[in-house]
């Protein structure tokens, strides 16, 4: 209980990957909100990358999690901009009505 | 014992900030609660030791990618009272595969020990030899400084994207265009007498 092992974090991270996951199911009616869960889940999976590389002692999880992030921020950048100009268009984020995009 | 403490701290806090993210009924509390959620992770790599990603996960995270999150969600006129429908309706499924997923992530983590032959690629060094941030420097700038630089262009093109999806050519407005200003010729200017009095 009170000696932080692997499996701590492991746990955080699992509980934190399930909001996120819930959260895309959760949500109909904002696509930011889904995106929002999109950014828990890449934390999640960055504790654990962080995680098992210091418990392995091996700088590379850590630089794959560098990784990570940078292909995060790339990811809510454009969707932000998708989201923007899809506002602009119709007025409305839902997702219920960008399920009838057509071409 | 207080390690673990300051542990159950930010786990505990990034977990519930977590739930709000998902729950809040103004968006604009959600990206506050995902701030800190971000903040509560980049605690938990102090812990473990990765500063220079928690410094990172502080500067990126929270500096760039959640005020932008942030700027969108004040820019976009959404409506609250319609955006929370379909919570409730949602609820049963999406709790029941999260449950289902997180006794599966449980069960996996609870039950799993390092391969015993499990090979080290690149060794942390000892803090007295070199911080972590040298060491990550170290790494990248030499073994992965392809990756590096991809990562870059992953950036760039991220860039030019976003720019060419919300740039738009606005109708009705009179700017400036240099490039027709210098390619006029002398016959596109006309001098007339004006008389007193008089328009042309």
């Amino acid at each position: 209980m009170f000696e932080i092992g692997l499996s701590h974090y492991l746990t955080v991270a699992a509980i934190l990957f399930t909001l996120g996951v819930m959260g895309i199911f959760l949500n109909r009616k904002n696509v930011i909100i889904i995106m929002m869960s999109v950014e828990l889940i890449l934390l999640a999976v960055n504790i654990n990358f962080v995680a098992f590389s210091s418990y392995l002692n091996d700088l590379v999880g850590q630089v794959f999690a560098m990784f990570i992030l940078t292909v995060a921020a790339a990811e809510a950048a454009i969707g932000l901009a998708i989201v923007v100009v899809f506002f602009r268009n119709r007025g409305s984020i839902a997702v219920e009505e960008i399920s009838q995009l057509k071409g | 014992m207080f390690t673990a403490l300051i542990f159950y701290m930010f786990a505990g806090i990034a977990v519930a900030s977590g739930v709000m993210v998902i729950s809040a009924r103004n968006p604009v509390h959600s990206v506050l609660w995902l701030i800190l959620a971000f903040f509560n992770a980049a605690g938990l790599f102090l812990l473990l030791g990765a500063e220079f990603l928690a410094m990172l996960l502080v500067i990126v995270y929270v500096g760039a990618v959640a005020v932008l999150f942030l700027f969108v969600v004040m820019m976009l006129d959404i409506n609250q009272v319609e955006f929370r429908e379909g919570f409730l309706q949602y609820l049963p499924t999406g709790a029941l595969i999260g449950f289902v997923l997180l006794v599966e992530l449980l069960t996996m983590f609870g039950g799993w020990a390092f391969a015993p032959d499990i090979k080290v690629l690149a060794a942390t060094p000892p803090l007295e030899q070199a911080s972590n941030t040298v060491a990550l420097g170290k790494l990248i700038y030499t073994k992965y400084v392809y990756l590096f630089q991809a990562s870059g262009l992953v950036l760039l093109v991220a860039m030019i994207g976003t720019i060419l999806l919300t740039h738009r050519k606005r109708t009705g407005v009179r700017k400036q265009v240099i490039a027709d200003q210098v390619a006029r010729s002398p016959k596109s200017v006309e001098l007339q007498k004006v008389q007193t009095g008089r328009g042309i």
